[in-house]
């Protein structure tokens, strides 16, 4: 490992025409990107443009369908973490992953602790590592402290110790900074310009544009899984890099135009702990309510609050002008909310049930009060729905799980239609399906927004959110960044309000209390 | 429920490769119980060639109210593995009920109301499980090893090593005679109509359909408004009161109260649910399946006790068809990946376990 | 064997109280000791008489090592049933081989302890194999082992008589006052915290009881990691076996029936968590201890023998319930620093 000289106008890591197929999915289609020694390399692109794909296929978590990744010139295999961590490529991910019940210390070393005599673990050589580590990163945290109970950036920074304790030569951050402050987002980028003026490749994977500007050389911008630019920092404008992130040709179902009604759901300052603050809107009959914002921005923790899974720690929720408690789903069921869940396969579907047994399971004790089950009586309704929202089937009593990702999708949703809601919260609903059945999900919506449902549509799709909503609420960390009406909605405008930098750039319509709080963020 | 599906199954032959492997565990389901009609029928015949007195009636009365208790206590045990907990405390909660009852009966109090308030002690000490599980979130495995310990203390605490008998003959009556003129016990009835009314919660009403949802996806059922934890409580409640009944049996047929009544018995109890098909990892089972478990070790007992072999082998034989019930679906698997990969099908979806999964 | 706990200045205030509360599980359980020790002297004074305080300990000795076997096994999340007929298998081979061959007693305990690691290891390869509940396997192996002794028994038992002059001679000698029983088990619990602390092994037993996911990212082999504590608690039942067998002289094909509960017991007492990834054996082995006291404590307060039974259930759901309130309050203390 000592031949590791920099050599700025050599790549270090070179990836050739990787792609990779979840499913339906194309996640990477043939791309293309080089890290220098001695360079940061930004990563940029939109929820879902293949980025963590990416991070992941170098670090060993995937094996890509096609292409070549090269190390110095080499063409090197990545099958397993442990490879990744023997090649030099360490890898610090999005979300952390350490030890609850292990020391700080060990949580940095535990893959290779450092030896003492007869071999045995040296915990005084661990700790002084760790603590110079600590040191080096100008981070107060107490080495010998158990993981368990500290922070989420406490964590994360300890992600980045374990990266940087091993001596990489490449090093990939997936989004560092997303549970860091302002102070230790300073901190972080410190040591980074401190690794890479070392002489390791820096891959720096950020949604946040202000951050990629202070921090980068080059920029890579990803769009749907594809390669779009590669360029110096110095040569790009936040404009550009937005239009490189967003710019495609919109060829999206937009809502038909409905009567908007009285208020369904109105929200008063809602707050939960850790994960959003004084969030206050309503949501009218026959209207769409988009939520846009970047993931952890607080957009699914609103919705799981809505429904009664999380509880609020501040705040009033009304229905249909009174104040209601949602305690639980079912709580949320009978008031008439339902939820199409962001991640369909853990909490949307039991997946080795049939069609049938999705739709009617939420409303079972209603359909039959007498308890007993009639199968004819729960195959005609549920193949109602299934009709209504077109399910591409042999028939309600096939397993869910033998149907595509957009029919499984239409039959969530049918399963909430049969409840009979007035609010409808869709998360992510056309994540992870294929155009087709994107479309046919948008006709959906749309027509049950004209039958008089109030609807709450979140999406890290933006075009989907341009053309489906008639009222978009961008939300930045956990605030409500900007409220976007249809007719000024622009891709630009709700990427800077997401991105926090709606006070700086642009102005706004919303209130201005909560511009300047997004504002004074970033 | 997986009749029905069957049906369905049987009317599309022409589906994907895909959806034909999804069904699979269904058919699979099928055989197995077949599998058990199959051993009963080897195990009958055996019987016969060990002895004479086999197929008798007297013999058949014998061989099943020897096993009434652990049968009827599988079938609450059957919807709590289905819903992806366990049950240690039954055969503990057998003794609570048993001197109970016996020390109540010492001291006077009838026999019907004795009866009355055991059940309620199995209703509170099943609570008392559900709660800690379902409410407090703890592992069931160890809050149940926990009121295995405590149940059986109380017992013994009231009882110490006392044995109370001389119960009313209608009780002992009850508890080892046959319906007159027929070689079918009284306790056998209990069984019959409590595994109709399962057979019927289980795969006719919501409620079943609720449990399967828990054991199959506990975040999906809940976000589909089943209440999980009520759900759960519930079903700890039922395993409670069924087990202390479980006790009012074994006191009346062994006409005794002990506070060591039914030491060991939570072994048989798992095998026959794990022997009925029912997978440990929740949401796969049936009744029946489980109903012929319970057939095929009364009858696999009852051979081994006339060809002579002590209960301590017997308990060996148990230990071992348990091991063998958990494993099969593992070998089952593992035949399917090679037919599969016979037929040239495409590579089965990653159903290879992380490393992760070892741990229960 | 603290260092891996939550330290004052980790986290807030709240956060680092309630780690000290769980960091000193064995100062907590030591102070209770005493606590009872005095009660009990003051009520019968020959609690502290040499015989007693040696009886006390050289049978809380056998339980403390099977204790440690237990702690490695829980500590990755599973958990061993058949450790009471590994036991009792172990105690009545040696025994009977003792009885029929004349065969230096050191290789037959050899013989034994093999047989015992054998036993461990099949638990473990099962387990890890056919990636079925450890629960359920050991449920089952807790009966076979149980009838292969009835096997070899065939009705018999072993008396005090059929053995070698002075067998059981060492359950009641002490070495400088010490029993050496004690000594043996202080060994032992010595070198199994000094390997979990200081050995590459011991450390990824932690990292696969705390999330075996991450563990297999770092790039531990689960399986084989849990197979080996399987086998090395096998081979603890089989020392504790053998000492059961010296302590008690005569050997029955039941002995050392339905002290699972109590081995269990003294590992979640000692502070390892059920859910795996945290505790140590020493906690366990002081949780074995602190049994063996409430258990004398209720023979000499003449209090009724049948409590025993209830209080070691009630103290497993005790303990698992304070596991669960420190465990929540914690993620609340994180989720309150988290903003």
């Amino acid at each position: 490992m000592s031949d590791r000289a920099p050599s700025p106008d050599r790549a270090r890591l070179e990836v050739h025409g990787i792609s990779k197929r979840f499913d339906a999915t194309l996640a990477l289609s043939d791309v293309s990107l080089d890290v220098r020694a001695g360079e940061i390399h930004a990563l940029v692109g939109e929820n879902g443009a293949g980025k963590s794909t990416l991070v992941k296929i170098l670090a060993g978590v995937h094996v890509p369908d096609a292409g070549r990744i090269l190390l110095d010139g080499r063409e090197v295999h990545v099958p397993d973490p442990i490879a990744a961590r023997a090649l030099g490529i360490a890898v610090v991910h999005q979300e952390p992953r350490l030890f609850p019940d292990l020391s700080v210390a060990e949580n940095v070393f535990l893959a290779d602790p450092p030896r003492g005599r007869y071999g045995a673990i040296s915990w005084r050589e661990m700790r002084r590592e760790a603590d110079a580590l600590f040191e080096q990163l100008d981070v107060r945290l107490d080495a010998g402290a158990a993981v368990r109970g500290l922070s989420m950036a406490d964590q994360q920074l300890i992600e980045i110790a374990k990266a940087l304790s091993v001596d990489a030569r490449v090093l990939i951050l997936d989004e560092p900074t997303a549970s860091l402050s302002a102070h230790e987002v300073e901190r972080l980028f410190t040591i980074v310009r401190r690794t890479r003026d070392r002489g390791v490749a820096v891959l720096f994977v950020s949604h946040r544009l202000d951050e990629v500007f202070a921090l980068c050389d080059r920029a890579t911008v990803f769009r749907d899984g594809k390669h779009v630019v590669t360029a110096p920092i110095a040569d790009l404008t936040t404009a550009d890099l937005v239009r490189f992130m967003v710019g495609r040709a919109v060829t999206l179902f937009p809502k038909a135009e409905a009567a908007i009604g009285e208020a369904l759901l109105e929200v008063r300052d809602l707050s939960r702990t850790g994960a959003f603050r004084d969030v206050s809107f309503a949501v009218h009959a026959g209207e769409i309510l988009g939520l846009a914002g970047l993931v952890g921005a607080g957009r699914t923790e609103i919705a799981r609050v809505l429904f009664g899974i999380d509880a609020p720690s501040a705040g009033e929720i009304r229905l249909g002008g009174r104040p209601v408690h949602l305690g639980s789903p079912s709580a949320a069921l009978r008031a008439g909310i339902a939820y199409v869940p962001e991640d369909r396969h853990r909490d949307g579907l039991v997946v080795d049930f049939s069609i049938a047994d999705n739709i009617t399971l939420p409303i079972l004790p209603r359909l039959f009060p007498r308890l007993l089950v009639h199968r004819s009586a729960e195959r005609t309704l549920a193949r109602g729905y299934a009709e209504r929202l077109r399910v591409r089937t042999t028939g309600v009593e096939q397993l869910v799980q033998a149907l595509s990702g957009g029919n499984q999708q239409k039959v969530v949703i049918a399963k909430w239609l049969a409840t009979n809601p007035r609010v409808l919260i869709l998360d992510e609903p056309t994540r992870g399906i294929d155009i087709g059945a994107k479309v046919e999900v948008h006709r959906i919506v749309s027509d049950l927004a004209a039958s008089g449902l109030g609807i709450i549509f979140i999406s890290s799709d933006l075009p989907e959110v341009l053309a489906m909503s008639d009222r978009i609420l961008v939300l930045h960390e956990g605030r409500i960044a900007a409220e976007v009406p249809r007719s000024e909605a622009t891709e630009e405008r709700v990427m800077f309000a997401a991105t926090g930098q709606v006070a700086a750039t642009l102005p706004v319509s919303a209130p201005a209390t909560r511009t300047g709080a997004g504002g004074g963020d970033a | 429920m997986s009749e029905e599906r069957a049906a369905v199954a049987a009317e599309q032959p022409a589906v994907p490769s895909a959806l034909a492997r999804r069904r699979a565990p269904l058919a699979a389901l099928a055989r197995w119980e077949l599998l058990l009609l199959l051993i009963i029928v080897i195990l009958t015949w055996a019987g016969t060639q060990i002895s004479k007195y086999f197929l008798t009636g007297a013999n058949f009365a014998n061989l099943t109210s020897a096993v009434m208790e652990v049968a009827i206590m599988a079938l609450p045990s059957t919807l709590i593995i289905i819903a992806a907990e366990i049950d240690l405390s039954v055969e503990s909660m057998l003794g609570l009920s048993s001197a109970v009852l016996g020390f109540l009966w010492a001291a006077g109090v009838p026999l019907q109301l004795d009866i009355g308030i055991v059940l309620v002690v199995g209703a509170l000490g099943g609570l008392l499980n559900g709660l800690l599980v379902a409410r407090a979130g703890l592992p069931s495995l160890v809050v149940t090893l926990g009121t295995l310990a405590l149940f059986r203390g109380l017992a013994q605490v009231i009882l110490g090593t006392n044995a109370i008998s001389s119960f009313p003959a209608w009780f002992t009556t009850f508890g080892f005679d046959s319906i007159p003129g027929t070689p079918v016990p009284w306790t056998l009835v209990v069984f019959a109509v409590l595994a109709a009314a399962f057979w019927y919660v289980t795969h006719a009403t919501w409620v079943g359909r609720q449990i399967f949802a828990v054991g199959k996806n506990k975040d999906a059922a809940r976000y589909s408004g089943v209440d999980v934890a009520t759900l759960k409580t519930a079903l700890f409640v039922v395993s409670g009161i069924i087990a202390a009944l479980a006790g009012v049996i074994l006191t009346a047929r062994f006409s005794s109260a002990r506070a060591d009544n039914g030491t060991g018995l939570t072994l048989t109890v798992v095998t026959i649910v794990l022997l009925g098909g029912v997978d440990i990892n929740g949401g796969k089972g049936t009744i029946p399946g489980v109903i012929l478990a319970v057939f095929t070790i009364a009858a696999l007992q009852n051979a081994m006790r006339l060809a002579g072999v002590s209960s301590e082998y017997q308990a060996v034989a148990i230990g071992l068809l348990l091991i063998v019930s958990v494993t099969a679906p593992y070998f089952a698997r593992q035949a399917r990946l090679v037919s599969d990969r016979v037929r040239g099908g495409r590579h089965p979806p990653a159903t290879a376990v992380d490393p992760g999964e070892v741990i229960p | 064997m603290t260092a891996t706990r939550a330290r004052p200045g980790g986290g807030s205030r709240p956060a680092a109280l309630l780690g000290a509360l769980a960091r000193s599980r064995e100062l907590t359980l030591v102070a209770v000791m005493l606590v009872l020790s005095a009660f009990v002297t003051l009520r019968a004074p020959n609690f502290l008489a040499p015989d007693n305080l040696d009886q006390v300990t050289t049978l809380a000795a056998i339980f403390a090592i099977a204790a440690v076997g237990e702690a490695l096994v829980v500590l990755t999340r599973n958990v061993d049933l058949s450790v009471e007929s590994t036991m009792g298998l172990i105690a009545f081979i040696v025994g009977d081989v003792l009885r029929q061959q004349h065969l230096p007693v050191a290789e037959v305990w050899l013989l034994g302890l093999a047989l015992a690691l054998v036993l461990g290891m099949a638990n473990g390869a099962i387990i890890t194999l056919f990636k079925v509940p450890s629960i359920v396997v050991t449920l089952g192996t807790l009966s076979i082992y149980r009838g292969i002794v009835f096997v070899v028994a065939n009705g018999s038992q072993v008396s005090l008589s059929d053995l070698p002059a002075g067998y059981s001679n060492p359950a009641t000698e002490t070495l400088a006052g010490i029993p050496y029983f004690v000594i043996v088990a202080a060994v032992i619990v010595t070198v199994f915290a000094l390997a979990l602390r200081y050995t590459h092994f011991g450390r990824q037993l932690y990292a696969v009881g705390s999330d075996p996911e991450a563990a297999s990212i770092i790039g531990v082999r689960n399986g084989w990691v849990v197979f080996a504590a399987f086998s090395l608690c096998g081979l603890l039942a089989g020392v504790a076996g053998i000492l059961w067998g010296i302590e008690f002289g005569t050997i029955y094909a039941t002995s050392a029936s339905g002290v699972v509960l109590q081995i269990v017991a003294a590992v979640v007492v000692g502070g390892v968590a059920i859910a795996g990834g945290s505790g140590t054996v020493v906690g366990a082995a002081i949780g074995a201890l602190f049994l063996g006291l409430i258990n004398n404590a209720l023979l000499l307060l003449l209090l009724p023998q049948e409590l025993l039974q209830a209080i070691y259930g009630a103290v497993i759901l005790l303990a698992v319930s304070t596991d669960a309130v420190v465990r929540l309050r914690n993620r609340r203390v994180a989720q309150a620093a988290a903003r």
